[in-house]
């Protein structure tokens, strides 16, 4: 259970990027984050992990609050919490398995890797993550000579190194074609569906939100216009998330 | 008003000019631009001569045969009359001079038969009766034809006498094949030293400019805070610890000292403790963990690893007498590689000097970390009036200690001998300023403790980057004496400060995306950088690596010229003594290294890249 509570946050320049956020996620839930570009989307999932501070509120996972986390307390919080994004964010210059197994880094001792080592464990496990989302093939090659979609396939086997109970998803699918799209979200919606991962993911496209979503929060200027489930999102409601102007579209 | 614009704009225009002008002016004045004193007779000689001189270097030189042959001649003819025509040796070389005698100022003919084929060489007037002779006047350079004839029209000298006097053609022939000369040999040697310098420069360089361009990268330093308990821990950690671990480390050396001579125990220990560290860091460092281990279970894991590293230590100075000894025995019994054992016996030596300047850094920067992170804990455990009396008084004791090492430093320089001024009063300032700083932050806030290392560190990379190389090789000559040793130091510290600049431009200009999304895997900072910095940075950081080589070898040809070793040296020394072909042959060494190396790196620049 994922619990967000009054969440602000307003970045230095003054810019008030999210404001009074206050929902909850249950565990094992699908929920699609939708709102315009600049609407805070990213800013509220990076706060979730803490890679950005939030100005004020407080955000409760399992009961205990994120927002006022030791560092060491961070370390084991993040392990647990996959992140994938919307560049893929690869280190393009190592290999695919590398970046697979860097999803481990939460978990083994920092002095080994020093040495560039990870345990067996580790190898045979990043090897089954690839597999499971079919780019077992590609285990050695380096990252940038991968598609788009392959990429984020590494990106969710590397989210899946870290045995999440959550995974945060930013816009995944944004810098794809429809088809890869739709391969990818499948990933998702299995991982959620049968490893009972919750998934909190940002989305652009209501027909991508109608079709994996069990839960959909809106976003607009950084407050939170509309929570509910997918179908009633209706015009009035699509119109107060997108503006007076906005057209639906597929 | 457009008008008036437009005069002012060319009033300015004009204004400018007349500047310019004025500067250039002034500027031949004092670089003594003067086109007349080329254009001398004097001047244009030497100049001729330079050149000649320079488009001949001293590389290659012949085995010489001389072929010298006399011929009796008069200057004024004897009044009994043209003397005979002596008995010729046909068989061999000889010359005619027709005719025999001649008044001073007469032009006569000289003819040489059966030389060898295309020699030259002088044909001189050996005034005296004495054929062997070795005063000689004028000097006319013949060539012989295919067929070892030559012949020579030249003015009688006046030195008229009523002996028979000489001509005497000497003819130089190159024999064998070509061989080396002294000058291109000790070239050789210089530029290999050259070499060599600008490689250890390079190497020493970059290997602490790679850790330095971390620390002067504001993306990766930008994040780094502390609170103050954490930050005044970890200031009075690295100096107790610096220490400590010196004493430490040079009592590990006393105990070790016996034992380290004899080559048995030495080979025991060398092969043996490393097994036992293994074994404990494998013990004290399990590669994965799930759950947070008991305190006791810790502490016996920091025990075990205290242990290991003393052993590591005891180690390295074993280490260090095996390979003396190896060295020593190498050096006698290796023959031409000997040199080889050489390196041993002096890398032994450098491992020796460094191993308690490393142990006082681990120990100075374990205990640092160490206590910043109980700081850290601390600070979130305790409670906001408790904290703060501690924050004080901390934050006090860091300040004066900083103040202190400050003031002993400058009580080492200038030997003030007056410890109110070097100690009492900096620490006191130093302990208010902290008092200061404790008293304005609140007791949790997190202080930017990491752009505070990253301003000081560029500063001072920034100061010492606009000290040419050259004048820290005047510097290191004072200091070490003359020798490639101080050409290694002063290109070395060079090499250090312009990379570390140029590597944490890179540093800074690396993708945020990888970095980000490592450090959300829960990753610490040490991970973040070795996951997703280094892996950007490599391609950036070789062909900076090898860009400096180049620059580095450019300069180990010059630094000669203050004391600093290499080529220079020998260059310098032969331009002062005017033997410019010499000159010449390291002139010309010079450019084939340079381009070479220029060659290679851009080579492997592509390559890795
Ligand atoms: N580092 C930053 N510093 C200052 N302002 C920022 C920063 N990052 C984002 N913002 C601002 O905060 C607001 C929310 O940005 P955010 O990236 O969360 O939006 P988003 O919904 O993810 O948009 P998009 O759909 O384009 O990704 C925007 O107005 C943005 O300009
Ligand atoms: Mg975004």
């Amino acid at each position: 259970m994922l619990q967000i509570k009054n969440l602000t946050k307003i970045y230095d320049g003054g810019v008030q990027a999210l404001h009074n956020v206050t929902f909850d996620v249950p565990k094992g839930q699908f929920l699609a984050v939708i709102g315009l570009s600049g609407s805070g989307k990213s800013t509220l999932l990076r706060c979730i992990n803490r890679l950005i501070e939030p100005t004020d509120g407080k955000i409760f996972w399992n009961g205990e609050d994120i927002t006022a986390a030791t560092p060491d307390e961070m370390r084991r919080i993040r392990r647990k919490i996959g992140m994938v994004f919307q560049h893929f964010n690869l280190v393009h210059r190592s290999p695919v398995l590398t970046n697979v197994l860097a999803g481990r880094l939460g978990y083994v001792n920092p002095a080994w890797s020093l040495l560039n080592r990870f345990p067996g464990n580790d190898v045979k496990k990043a090897m089954k993550q690839l597999e499971r989302v079919g780019i077992a093939d590609k285990a050695n090659h380096r990252a940038d000579e991968l598609s788009g979609g392959q990429q984020q396939r590494v990106g969710i086997a590397r989210a899946l190194m870290q045995d999440p109970e959550i995974i945060l998803a930013d816009e995944p699918v944004a810098s794809l074609d429809p088809v890869l799209a739709h391969s990818i979200m499948k990933h998702l919606e299995e991982i959620n569906k049968n490893d009972g991962v919750t998934v909190l993911c940002s989305l652009h496209f209501l027909d991508l939100v109608h079709r994996y979503a069990d839960r959909v929060v809106a976003l607009n200027e950084g407050e939170l216009v509309f929570e509910g489930l997918p179908q009633d999102i209706d015009d009035k409601k699509f119109k107060e998330i997108y503006g007076r102007d906005a057209e639906r579209v597929g | 008003m457009e008008k008036k614009k437009s005069i002012w704009k060319s009033l300015q225009l004009g204004l400018g000019v007349l500047v310019i002008m004025v500067v250039y002016a002034y500027g031949f004045e004092i670089t003594n631009v003067n086109l007349e004193e080329l254009q001398s007779e004097r001047r244009q000689n030497s100049l001729v001569r330079v050149m000649r001189a320079l488009a001949q270097p001293e590389i290659f030189e012949y085995e010489q045969a001389e072929q010298v042959v006399n011929f009796p001649f008069y200057v004024t003819c004897p009044p009994e009359g043209t003397p005979i025509e002596p008995e010729l040796d046909t068989s061999n070389a000889y010359i005619t001079v027709s005719p025999t005698c001649a008044e001073p100022g007469e032009i006569v003919t000289v003819e040489g038969f059966n030389f060898a084929a295309n020699v030259s060489g002088p044909v001189r007037f050996v005034p005296g009766s004495d054929p062997t002779n070795l005063v000689s006047i004028g000097r006319d350079t013949v060539t012989t034809d295919g067929s070892g004839y030559f012949s020579l029209q030249f003015e009688v000298p006046k030195r008229p006498s009523e002996e028979v006097q000489y001509v005497r053609a000497t003819l130089r022939e190159n024999v064998g094949l070509p061989r080396f000369t002294r000058t291109a040999h000790e070239t050789w040697d210089k530029i290999i030293e050259t070499v060599f310098l600008a490689l250890l420069a390079t190497t020493v360089g970059t290997l602490l400019a790679i850790p330095l361009s971390f620390i002067a990268a504001r993306n990766l330093m930008k994040p780094v805070r502390s609170p103050l308990t954490s930050v005044s821990l970890s200031t009075l950690g690295l100096p107790v610890g610096m220490m400590t671990g010196f004493y430490v480390v040079d009592w590990i050396s006393k105990i070790a000292a016996p034992l380290t001579g004899n080559l048995i125990t030495n080979i025991a220990v060398v092969s043996l403790v490393p097994v036992g560290i293994w074994f404990a860091t494998r013990w004290a460092m399990p590669p994965e963990e799930l759950t947070v281990p008991p305190l006791g279970l810790r502490m016996a894991r920091m025990l075990v690893l205290s242990l290991a590293t003393i052993a590591s230590f005891f180690w390295l100075f074993h280490l260090s007498g095996l390979t003396s000894i190896l060295g020593r025995l190498a050096d006698q019994s290796l023959g031409s590689i000997g040199f080889m054992g050489n390196f041993l016996y002096q890398l032994s030596d450098i491992l020796k000097l460094l191993v308690p300047s490393l142990g006082a850094l681990a120990a100075g920067f374990t205990l640092s970390s160490f206590l910043g992170r109980l700081g850290q804990r601390i600070s979130e455990k305790l409670t906001g009036a408790t904290l703060k009396v501690l924050n004080l008084v901390l934050a006090a004791a860091a300040g004066a200690t900083i103040f202190l090492l400050f003031g002993a430093l400058i009580e080492w320089l200038y030997q003030i001998g007056r410890p109110e001024y070097t100690y009492y009063i900096p620490g006191g300032i130093g302990a208010g300023l902290g008092l200061l700083l404790a008293m304005l932050t609140k007791a949790k806030d997190t202080l930017p403790v990491g752009m505070v290392i990253y301003t000081v560190t560029r500063t001072l990379l920034n100061g010492l980057r606009s000290i040419e190389a050259l004048v820290m090789a005047i510097v290191f000559v004072i200091a070490v004496g003359i020798g490639p040793f101080a050409g290694v130091l002063a290109l070395g510290l060079h090499t250090i400060v312009s990379l570390a600049k140029l590597y944490s431009e890179q540093v800074e200009s690396i993708a945020a995306g990888p970095l980000e999304a490592i450090e959300a895997t829960g990753a610490n900072r040490l991970q973040t950088i070795i996951y997703a910095v280094i892996p950007q940075i490599v391609p950036p950081y070789i062909s900076y690596t090898m860009y400096r080589w180049d620059i580095n070898v450019r300069m180990s040809t010059i630094i000669g010229f203050v004391g600093g070793g290499g080529i220079g040296f020998l260059l310098q020394q032969n331009i002062n003594l005017l033997n410019y072909r010499a000159a010449a042959a390291q002139m010309l060494a010079i450019a084939v290294v340079v381009s070479l190396m220029d060659y290679i790196s851009s080579e492997m620049r592509e390559r890795v890249v």
